[in-house]
């Protein structure tokens, strides 16, 4: 079956009245997962597993991947406007999102958020329908070698998060690094940095440092500093975006959906990896009239691109599970193991298996792609709203919000005292101007390419050659050391030619 | 005061008919709280879940509470449940053969010896698979190339320390070679292990034979051997019936809470081999493709002790253990 047919017959199942009716409760249950920090798409549909008992296949399967888009577009709302991330695909949206919140541009950032989720989901759709084969094909050559450089490409990605003073954000960064070292050591098994806390063995959870950093760190700074402030409602200002942004918005939309599927469809991507490779780019690309929005009054570049490249990963994320039956996210296990629940065996067979199922998996995606840039874009307003509440209460509401979704990640107390403790760490970072997004970025890189690193040194037999020697690692490096290097060359041979 | 004190009456009253009813289809617990220590959604849990399922159908327990708490093998969830549940009866903690490597190795205060063998559940026997490109194409090309120079035979599998492990170091013991010459890469999470067999990265994989039985049906990797007691695929030999001396399987079990009485003991191991007996259960056996290894009582107790002090021995032998 070709694709245009395997689509039609799609299109066909999934435009029934009860599957249209799960896909809506699926964008819906998504949408508001996704908003709250802690609780993510992986959770959510794991809770959801008792229907697979009750309900048929393909209406369970709708409900999931509606859950499983709709967290993608729920998980920017927060981050731009409260500076709390929902789930780590969004990390990087806070950082020019919050920006333009405070200044006054909430409503446009949400826009292009919401219709960069729809165009890069879109995008990345098509990608299933059309290309997946193919691109897992391809990602299947990477092995740890390719994995290891293609972090260290991303740990360029940092200098354009430094700030203003280097030492300062590679501090961060350390920190960062040190927080991912927690738990129990993948290769060997031995626990590091756990001090007998059975609870730090797995490591500590990557969306509670980024919500302590964030949110808590920024309401214990402000709780700090401003004791006598006049009450400062912020300006909600436009909601609507301006033809100026639509033409900003569009290229990095495309950008970020280019960059976010093949990162998604890679075994070991994700979909962190590609928003921070898509700030970067963003970054550097920016027209110079705009150049110094980015970490000041906040560029719209530095969301559109980011969530568009969220969504698009996302989108990649179901392919290898699709075409070759392999769990590459937590997600993507739990749908798995829905499919085992129905006696059906994912594997490289299931598109010919089950191609009835799979083909309206994905029309059904197309049908909640479109479902949620409805239910979301009336949406913006009212979510914008959200910021005339005075400052005093909006961040203590901010905090209860966090410590309710902290919570609900592992039930456990330790990981409040990690919250606090990682908040008042962050709120001196502050008061001392060290960066926060680098810790973030070295949390999440860290430990990924450490093992990696690993994984490709114990298959080398400990031959360090083997990151030079296997050519697309070679060309990964190299494209490391020209982002790197590249700008400031430029720099250098820019202000020659204009002296 | 009265009118709540109305509705607790009558509350209870519609309780008690609830239990009457209930009991006619020989109730055997009014609760029963399930503890398992990993995340909704894997093997632990499923297996928690299809204790409930069938329970339910066949009316055994009147109501049913979860807990979930996942991390590093179950050494995360297990603490919690010995403090909180010590000396209860109705409780049960689900669990299986990679809590007693994890255990050992992450060096925990409390392992699980700490609580209370029931029942052995289901089991499921390793596999050992090359990729369809590869130029081993048996298990004798294997064993050689593992014999010849174990450093060069990469193989991918779950997290070090884990049941892949220990069957590729057990394997190197049998060669005569030493176990800490494997050149093991632990994956984290069946995807990346699968996409690094399936791309040829590495030179071998092992995992549970569901976890790549497609694969090999599909003809993307190829089965070299599966490491039950009988025959696992068809075509596939065991490493047993090829003169390897290894049985080995991701075993699946309940766990009673520490310092229950025996008379309790013996109430949750009824229950068990009562849920054991359902039909619902055998439905859900068969579905899901599980293998039944239902060993109840003090011959399961005897079989935690020896494989305990197996698994303590290889992991000592794989360094990662003191």
């Amino acid at each position: 079956m070709n694709a245009i047919d395997g689509l039609m017959l799609g299109f066909g199942h999934a435009l029934s009245l009860s599957n249209l009716g799960w896909a809506l409760l699926g964008c819906f249950l998504g949408t508001a997962i996704g908003v709250l920090p802690g609780i993510g798409p992986a959770l959510t549909i794991a809770l959801l597993l008792p229907i697979t008992f009750s309900v048929s296949a393909t209406g369970a399967f709708i409900l999931f991947c509606g859950v499983f888009y709709g967290a993608m577009y729920g998980g920017s709302t927060t981050s731009i406007l409260l500076n709390t991330p929902g789930e780590s695909g969004s990390i990087i949206t806070a950082l020019e999102g919050a920006k333009m919140a405070r200044s006054g541009r909430a409503g446009p950032a949400l826009a292009t958020s919401a219709i960069g989720s729809f165009v890069a989901g879109t995008v990345g759709t098509l990608g299933i329908a059309f290309l997946g084969p193919i691109v897992v094909e391809l990602a299947l050559q990477l092995g740890p070698a390719e994995y290891f450089m293609l972090m260290v490409l991303c740990f360029v990605t940092v200098s354009a998060v430094l700030g203003g003073s280097a030492l300062r954000g590679l501090t961060s960064l350390g920190f960062g690094l040190l927080l991912g070292l927690v738990g129990v050591d993948l290769q060997t098994g031995q626990p590091r940095l756990t001090f007998g806390v059975p609870e730090l063995l797995d490591g500590v959870n990557v969306v509670l440092v980024a919500v302590a950093l964030f949110a808590v760190g920024e309401t214990l700074y402000l709780a700090w500093r401003h004791v006598e402030g006049p009450a400062v409602v912020r300006p909600v200002g436009s909601i609507m975006m301006t033809r100026q942004d639509w033409r900003r918005s569009f290229w990095p939309w495309m950008r970020g959906a280019g960059l976010g599927f093949p990162f998604g469809v890679l075994p070991a991507g994700g979909t962190e990896m590609p928003t921070m490779l898509s700030y970067y780019m963003e970054r550097k690309l920016v027209r110079p009239e705009h150049a110094e929005e980015f970490g000041t009054s906040g560029a719209i570049e530095g969301v559109a691109g980011p969530e568009a490249a969220n969504n698009a990963a996302a989108a990649g994320v179901l392919v290898p599970m699709l075409t070759l039956g392999l769990p590459t996210s937590a997600t993507a296990a739990i749908m798995l193991s829905a499919f085992q629940s129905y006696g059906i065996q994912p594997g490289p067979l299931l598109f010919t298996t089950q191609a009835d199922l799979v083909w309206t998996l994905i029309a059904s995606l197309f049908i909640a792609n479109v479902m949620l840039v409805v239910l979301n874009l009336p949406l913006v307003g009212l979510w914008a709203r959200i910021l005339k509440i005075p400052q005093p209460q909006l961040y203590a509401g901010i905090l209860v919000f966090a410590t309710i979704g902290t919570y609900g990640i592992s039930n456990s107390v330790v990981d409040l005292v990690l919250l606090y403790g990682i908040g008042i760490i962050a709120m001196f970072m502050r008061r001392f101007d060290f960066p926060v997004a680098p810790v973030v970025i070295g949390m999440i890189l860290g430990p990924m390419a450490e093992n990696a690193m690993r994984q490709a040194l114990t298959i080398s037999q400990g031959d360090w050659s083997v990151f030079v020697t296997r050519p697309i690692s070679l060309v990964i490096l190299l494209l490391a050391l020209a982002a790197l290097a590249g700008p400031r060359l430029y720099g250098v041979w820019a202000r020659r030619a204009s002296a | 005061m009265t009118s709540r004190r109305t509705l607790i009456a009558a509350s209870a009253g519609l309780a008690a008919m609830g239990l009457s009813r209930r009991a006619m289809a020989q109730q055997l617990f009014d609760s029963m709280f399930i503890f398992v220590p990993a995340g909704p959604g894997g093997g632990w849990d499923g297996l928690g879940r299809a204790i409930e399922q069938a329970s339910r159908t066949a009316g055994l327990v009147g109501s049913f509470q979860f807990e979930n708490v996942g991390g590093a093998g179950g050494m995360v969830g297990l603490p919690r449940f010995i403090s909180q549940r010590r000396g209860r009866g109705n409780a049960l903690l689900v669990g299986g053969a990679v809590m007693v490597g994890a255990g050992i190795t992450n060096r925990t205060p409390v392992s699980i010896r700490d609580v209370v063998p029931i029942a052995r559940m289901t089991s499921e026997p390793g596999i050992i698979v090359v990729p369809a490109s590869s130029d081993l194409r048996t298990l004798a090309d294997f064993t050689n190339a593992l014999k010849a120079n174990p450093g060069a035979t990469s193989v991918a599998g779950g997290s070090a320390g884990g049941i892949d492990h220990i069957i590729l170091g057990l394997m190197l013991k049998q060669l005569g070679r030493n176990a800490r010459e494997a050149s093991y890469v632990a994956f984290a999470g069946g995807g990346p292990a699968q996409a690094a067999i399936l791309g040829a990265q590495v030179k071998a994989g092992i995992s549970g034979v569901s976890e790549f039985s497609e694969q090999v049906k599909a003809g993307r990797m190829r089965a070299l051997a599966t490491t039950g007691e009988t025959r696992s695929l068809e075509g596939v030999p065991t490493l047993k019936e090829s003169g390897i001396d290894i049985v080995m399987g991701n075993w699946r079990g309940l766990f009673g809470a520490p310092g229950i009485s025996a008379a309790q003991r013996q109430a949750l191991v009824a229950y068990v081999t009562a849920v054991h007996a359902t039909p619902a259960w055998r439905e859900i056996v068969t579905t899901r493709g599980w293998d039944d290894a239902f060993l109840v009582g003090d011959a399961f107790a005897q079989f935690m002790q020896r494989d305990h002090a197996d698994t303590e021995q290889v992991l000592r032998d794989i360094g990662l253990a003191s």
